[in-house]
């Protein structure tokens, strides 16, 4: 059992940086995140000799990523929807070039400043691109503290696998909420780095060049291919999901982080009143469980999906269930958070009938 | 008094003719071939055996494409 | 191939090509392929210069560069040394990262005008402030290159270029930027100089500015830019002789040549 803590998410986001080995940090302040570059300014160069540095802008510091993450280093940012926004370019060029790094959005409403509320509008930025390109994020959706800490040490190693960049996508509400939290040991920072880590040409060995300009149409095609060939084979490896009471279940509520949690009091609900009712959570949103929902799509009479934004993974729900199954949506939006009372009685009159 | 003896040699297929390192001669040795190179530029040649190895054609040739070899007698 | 010896009009003396003659050649830290640059650009020499350094010092293997966007965007095709490309105008910001990660490599960008003067200011201007331990090597001429002749925020009062095509009005399009004035008034900044390549004097002068600016960044002193002032002979539409008498005549008294901080000093 590691060690347990009451702790805030963005503290505890900010806290397994450090235990996972990280090397850098490069951040500029945004609400509703700023706890995470404050904790690190008191706590990591200490503890770790980690580097942390507040840039000039969520444009330099996605680049300084970028220049770090090319040394082969384990390197981190976190901000929140415009920051975010502002960051799409370096992400475009870091995914382009194939630099693993943990990039964090912790979701505010939108468009726009929009607001400091939680939110889960950029879950189509996080997925389908955002930047220019044909390319993809290993995106993780964490639910609660608990994954705001471990999907940091997954994200790291997902990412060096791939050689791609991660994000995690959480929200304003699991950056500030606290909870009990297990923390994992702290991991030594590494000490040797990949081949293609441009760290000092090595005597007598090719140089090592991180570009994402391939000028040539063939050689520009054959690295989308090698791309696509990469986010295929995390969407074979890396779906990662959790299913609650889908055995007898007749209904299914879904969404992702905030809006699963809030489906999860749903789901306690409508089962004191004996509807059988079951939850699929995704916490890979990229690559999406299209196949549990294919599978069950069939077995069950509709499926709620839950989201504080205007309906956006419902896109990929109904991509996967086709008119196997009735699929409804449920969101609100501008940085409010639903009731479970309120999503219940929508779940009655849409699945069940007026009372 | 010493002399110093200077000789050239540049890759013509690489030069593109820019006339730099003539301009730079402070012997007027080199100037424009009338022939062109594969890349389709009149190339630099030496015109005359007066060369004293000064380094300006290699200093301000862009390409990096002439060897100055440089013998001093005394 | 041609034999390049048997092309000149009058023979070469085989008793001078000797290889304990030899004073010249291209560094073998430069690659083997053609420069893409255009006839008499000056953007090669520095690339030149540059790489004869890393040779000469013997630091091939502790040296990381930042190419940019813009001429020198394939600069890494001709360095032999490890290298990156930045997206326009974050190079220094790209760079920072690189120098916080390796705090005892040598580490330079190499950026233009538009790179780092426009596109990058914000980026260029917090990494000098920061004194980060970089040294930027800054060529001026004064035009976007590149996307063939816009004008730049360099580019001299009543300047033609494509996007002022009537000349450089300041009235409406703004003064040209003195970058390297703006920079040395920052206290994180050990070094700025300004040099260029367009006479075989000024071209040992460069090299000689750059070595001191890995010297200082050896010895940990911040932020040093070696600004070139260059030519553009394909946009300023003038033969690379005509280009260099516009270095000469037009550039140099706008961006006057020599030292605008040293170490210590002023």
């Amino acid at each position: 059992m590691g060690e347990l803590k009451l702790m805030k998410g963005n503290e505890a986001l900010a806290e397994a940086l450090i235990r996972s080995g990280c090397d850098g940090y490069f951040g500029y302040p945004i609400t509703p995140q700023s706890e995470v570059i404050e904790y690190l300014s008191r706590e990591a160069t200490a503890r770790t000799g980690m580097v942390v540095l507040q840039a000039e802008s969520e444009v330099a510091s996605i680049n300084m990523i970028y220049g770090a993450a090319a040394t082969g280093r384990r390197v981190a940012t976190t901000s929140s929807s415009p920051g975010i926004s502002l960051m799409q370019e370096g992400i475009s060029y870091i995914a382009g070039a194939e630099l693993p790094c943990l990039v964090v959005n912790v979701v505010r409403g939108g468009p726009g400043l929009g607001t400091i509320q939680p939110s889960q509008a950029d879950y189509f930025q996080a997925t389908k691109g955002g930047g220019h390109g044909d390319y993809h994020l290993l995106v993780l959706a964490p639910y609660n503290v608990q994954e705001m800490v471990d999907f940091v040490k997954l994200g790291f190693e997902l990412g060096e696998k791939y050689r791609n960049p991660v994000m995690i996508l959480a929200d304003g509400a699991m950056g500030q909420m606290m909870e009990k939290v297990e923390l994992f040991e702290q991991q030594t920072r590494k000490t040797s780095f990949a081949d293609w880590a441009t760290n000092g040409k090595p005597k007598d060995k090719e140089r090592r060049i991180i570009t994402s300009l391939f000028i040539e149409p063939e050689r520009m095609e054959q690295v989308n291919l090698n791309l696509q060939a990469k986010y295929k084979a995390m969407q074979e490896n890396e779906v990662r999901y959790q299913t609650m009471n889908t055995d007898d279940a007749e209904y299914i509520l879904t969404g992702f982080g905030l809006g699963s949690r809030i489906a999860m009091k749903v789901m306690e609900l409508a089962r004191e009143k004996g509807i059988k009712v079951g939850l699929i959570r995704p916490q890979t949103v990229y690559p999406f469980p299209y196949q549990v929902y294919k599978d069950i799509a069939p077995k069950v009479k509709g499926i709620l999906d839950i989201e504080m934004n205007a309906g956006q993974m419902v896109e990929d729900v109904r991509l996967a269930v086709g008119d196997k199954t009735r699929v409804e949506f449920y969101g609100r939006m501008g940085g409010i958070i639903a009731e479970p009372d309120e999503v219940f009685n929508y779940f009655e009159k849409v699945f069940l009938g007026d009372k | 008094m010493a002399k110093a003896f200077g000789e050239i040699i540049i890759d013509i297929d690489k030069c593109k003719g820019c006339e730099l390192c003539i301009d730079s001669c402070p012997q007027n040795t080199l100037a424009l071939a009338p022939k062109i190179n594969q890349k389709g530029y009149h190339y630099a040649i030496k015109v005359q055996d007066n060369c004293t190895g000064c380094l300006n054609c290699a200093l301000v040739c862009p390409e990096g494409i002439i060897n100055v070899y440089r013998k001093i007698v005394k | 191939m041609t034999n390049p010896i048997s092309i000149n009009e009058v023979p070469v003396n085989p008793e001078i090509i000797q290889d304990e003659y030899l004073i010249y050649k291209k560094p073998s830290t430069l690659t083997d392929k053609p420069f893409h640059y255009c006839p008499g650009c000056g953007h090669s020499t520095v690339h030149k210069l540059l790489m004869e350094l890393v040779e000469e010092i013997g630091i091939q293997s502790d040296i990381i560069g930042v190419a940019p966007v813009g001429c020198s965007v394939f600069a890494y095709d001709y360095m032999d040394i490890d290298m990156q490309e930045a997206a326009h105008g974050r190079a220094l910001a790209v760079a920072t990262g690189v120098r916080r990660m390796l705090p005892d490599k040598y580490v330079f960008t190499y950026q233009g005008d538009g790179d780092l003067a426009a596109i990058g200011t914000a980026e260029t201007i917090h990494a000098a402030n920061r004194g980060e331990n970089i040294l930027c090597i800054f060529i001026n001429n004064g035009v976007y290159g590149m996307t063939s002749g816009q004008m730049a925020p360099t580019t001299l009062a009543g300047m033609v270029s494509t996007t002022s095509p009537f000349g450089r009005d300041v009235k409406t399009q703004g003064y040209p930027l003195k970058i390297g004035e703006l920079l040395s008034l920052l206290p994180g900044v050990a070094y700025v100089t300004r040099q260029s390549v367009h006479t075989p004097t000024n071209v040992r002068k460069t090299k000689k500015a750059l070595k001191q600016a890995l010297e200082y960044q050896k010895q940990g002193l911040g932020f040093c830019m070696v600004e070139v002032v260059s030519n553009c002979p394909s946009n300023w539409k003038m033969t690379p002789l005509e280009s260099l008498k516009f270095v000469e005549e037009k550039m140099i008294p706008f961006y006057p040549l020599g030292d605008l901080k040293v170490p210590g000093g002023k």
